[in-house]
């Protein structure tokens, strides 16, 4: 019976494993799929990053009550990753509880630490699904939060809820189980909350008693490989990449915008033309296009930040454009991005190459309208917890709207020609600029 | 000054709403009033300043950009200009963060900053029956000295050497909220929603019971403005650049 628990579990163990790095391996080919961009400086500033605001959460705590909610969970998913360590070698050898004697007294407070936690995700999971679907808090209701989404964000709530129940269960089960010195099942003494549900279990034989230890065994080891291979289809991917994100954060002012060094060469050259006798213009040669369009025209920078993004909204709900009515919601920039990176990654695995498909992020995902819209105002960059700047991907996208496509309203090109002739952005003369002083 | 040999303690970059604007330009006489009174050698560029080419690049058109960095980036290296100081955030923000990689590079101020360093030197001091001592005033966060730079202290310390009753607005700080203007909004119709993002704006305002919504931006005092009249608050709203204030209670 033990060991074909055993073969079992090492099979389901290499699938599940084969299956995650798989998909993992994918979602880094198609992060690199973006245009290079070295981030290698201020290493220090950077782990001290990924302390601050991955493993601290610190932009969590600009709204406190979820932050609270999200700390139990996230600490929930953090710790109880010892337990699942001691699960999987349980499993891969045939052993129950095997860091029992290893531990020794630890052994228990560790436990009861766990079972604790369990239960402040438990709680923390239910009060996230009554604060979207019972308190229906706006921004898990925009536009952008239907269908998958939405279904994605309770499957992942109630998972982890069905997750810590049977946590629980198989430690209650073996309390009582040990109380009766069952066979195989290790003296650990008595667990700090399971414990206390033991004597539910007074009537039940010792064959049942042992048939739900082991069901809820299996159950929870087998939700917990199924929900690491539900991840990387999910919003919930973030509680992976939230940490590399935070180290390659940017690091600069939020007001400073990426230079375009290709355009800043070409407007060099008008000013200060090479001599006659050198034909060749130096530098590199000019680009495809400016600004992006496509997901490829990003950064591999900005497609980790559409594989970062857990869909929160905290982005869309600081907009000024979208609290006003508008097209504009900075989670759907980030949401579109990710779809049709995943549309374009599809499309590598089937064929190996990818060469178009008559689609592009601009236009068939993300609309003019909605680029038009931001005001640059960097609330969104600011209130993300991950580290993620929707800001950047849209002004990529306006530059390639307005240089490529030349598809600026019209109020805008004026400005622009008002900019080119009289060096302001109204049609004032250059000459009235001193104007202002005559009464002074 | 170039022509006698002398360089200029400070750059005094007016911008083109500061130059062009009728509200900025008082912003502007107010702020040079300001420089005068406590003797400070400055100097303009006159019609030889340009446009940033903010609008323009945050429109999108990095090659109109490009073209006005390059050139005020010449006239500011010609000058030999070390040290620069605006009254408008988008200037301020654009000539201290992405004019170095052009080859542009100065000390940059917001005149909140500057203002603060002089309150602080003691070289402005406030009249003793300043007329905004006790006012209960609410002040407007810009984008592009907010969130972008991180400035939200040196406006608040002017305001409260000011002796100001400042009440917040429910969005205020890293959290405030945007007047609309940003990212060349300011030139053209807003996008259609449900309300105007200047009179939301203006709304957060009107609950805090102030009469006086204090700005550090022309574009947002342009925005507030206009908001408080949409909400038809102009009989009893008013909005004025921080620098305004200051030009009045000074000695």
């Amino acid at each position: 019976m033990h060991i074909i628990q055993q073969v079992l579990f090492i099979l389901l163990f290499i699938i599940a494993v084969y299956l995650f790095t798989r998909k993992v391996r994918q979602i880094r080919r198609n992060i690199f799929l973006g245009k290079s961009k070295t981030i290698d400086d201020h290493k220090r500033e950077r782990w001290r990053n990924v302390l601050l605001l991955a493993f601290g959460q610190k932009k969590m705590f600009r709204n406190w009550i979820p932050a609270i909610l999200h700390f139990f969970v996230y600490a929930g998913f953090i710790i109880i990753n010892i337990e699942i360590t001691e699960i999987i070698l349980d499993g891969l050898t045939g052993k129950h509880r095997m860091f029992s004697p290893l531990l020794g007294p630890v052994y228990n407070v560790l436990i009861g630490c766990f079972e604790i936690l369990a239960l402040l995700v438990i709680f923390g999971c239910a009060m996230f699904l009554i604060r979207r679907n019972v308190l229906k808090i706006k921004r898990f209701w925009q536009r952008e939060m239907t269908h998958w989404p939405k279904s994605d964000a309770n499957y992942i709530l109630i998972m982890e809820i069905i997750l810590m129940l049977l946590f629980l269960t198989m430690n209650t089960t073996d309390s009582a189980l040990q109380l009766r010195h069952a066979a195989h099942y290790t003296q650990t003494g008595p667990f700090w909350c399971s414990a206390l549900m033991a004597p539910l279990f007074d009537h039940t034989s010792t064959g049942t008693l042992i048939g739900l230890e082991r069901g809820a065994w299996w159950l929870h080891i087998t939700g917990i490989l199924f929900f690491l291979n539900y991840l990387p289809y999910s919003k919930h991917f973030h509680i992976i990449l939230a940490f590399p994100n935070a180290y390659y954060a940017d690091l600069e002012p939020e007001g400073k915008m990426a230079n375009m060094p290709e355009i800043e060469h070409e407007v060099k050259l008008m000013f200060e033309p090479p001599p006659p006798s050198e034909n060749a213009p130096a530098g590199a040669p000019s680009p495809e296009r400016f600004g992006a369009k496509e997901v490829t025209d990003l950064t591999w920078k900005n497609l980790m930040d559409a594989y970062s993004c857990t869909e929160c909204g905290r982005c869309t709900a600081a907009c000024p454009a979208n609290q006003t009515g508008k097209l504009l919601s900075p989670r759907k920039i980030m949401m579109d991005t990710r779809d049709r990176l995943e549309e374009v990654g599809r499309k590598l695995n089937k064929d190996g190459k990818f060469e178009g498909d008559g689609k592009t992020l601009l236009y068939d995902y993300i609309t003019p309208e909605e680029l038009w819209a931001c005001t640059t105002c960097n609330a969104c960059v600011k209130e993300c917890p991950v580290s993620i700047k929707p800001l950047d991907i849209i002004l990529q996208l306006r530059r390639s709207l307005v240089m490529d496509d030349a598809k600026a309203p019209a109020e805008w090109n004026a400005m622009f020609s008002n900019i080119e002739n009289n060096r302001a952005p109204w049609k004032f003369s250059p000459e009235d600029r001193e104007k202002w002083r005559e009464d002074l | 000054m170039t022509a006698a040999g002398e360089s200029p303690e400070i750059l005094f970059w007016v911008g083109c709403a500061g130059s062009f604007d009728q509200r900025a330009q008082k912003i502007t006489k107010a702020f040079a009033l300001i420089l005068e009174k406590t003797g400070i050698k400055c100097a303009i560029l006159g019609n030889e300043e340009s446009c940033t080419g903010d609008p323009a690049r945050r429109a999108g058109n990095e090659f109109l950009f490009q073209m006005m960095a390059y050139g005020n980036i010449q006239t500011l290296n010609n000058y030999g200009i070390k040290k620069i100081v605006t009254t408008c955030p988008h200037c301020f923000n654009i000539i201290k963060n992405e004019y170095p990689v052009l080859g542009g590079n100065y000390e940059v101020l917001h005149h909140t900053q500057f203002l603060q360093r002089l309150i602080d030197e003691g070289k402005i001091r406030m009249k003793d029956g300043n007329i905004f001592k006790g006012k209960k005033i609410t002040y407007h966060d810009s984008c592009y000295l907010g969130r972008a730079n991180n400035i939200y202290e040196a406006p608040r310390k002017v305001l409260e050497a000011l002796d100001t009753e400042l009440v917040e607005m429910k969005h205020c700080r890293s959290k405030g909220m945007c007047c609309g203007a940003g990212g060349a909004q300011m030139w053209k119709e807003e996008e259609k929603g449900t309300i105007r993002v200047n009179a939301a704006r203006v709304k957060e305002a009107e609950a805090t019971g102030a009469s006086l919504i204090v700005s550090n931006c022309p574009y947002c005092m342009t925005m507030l403005s206009d908001g408080v009249k949409a909400n038809g608050r102009e009989d009893d709203m008013r909005v004025l650049d921080i620098a305004e204030l200051v030009a009045q209670s000074m000695e």
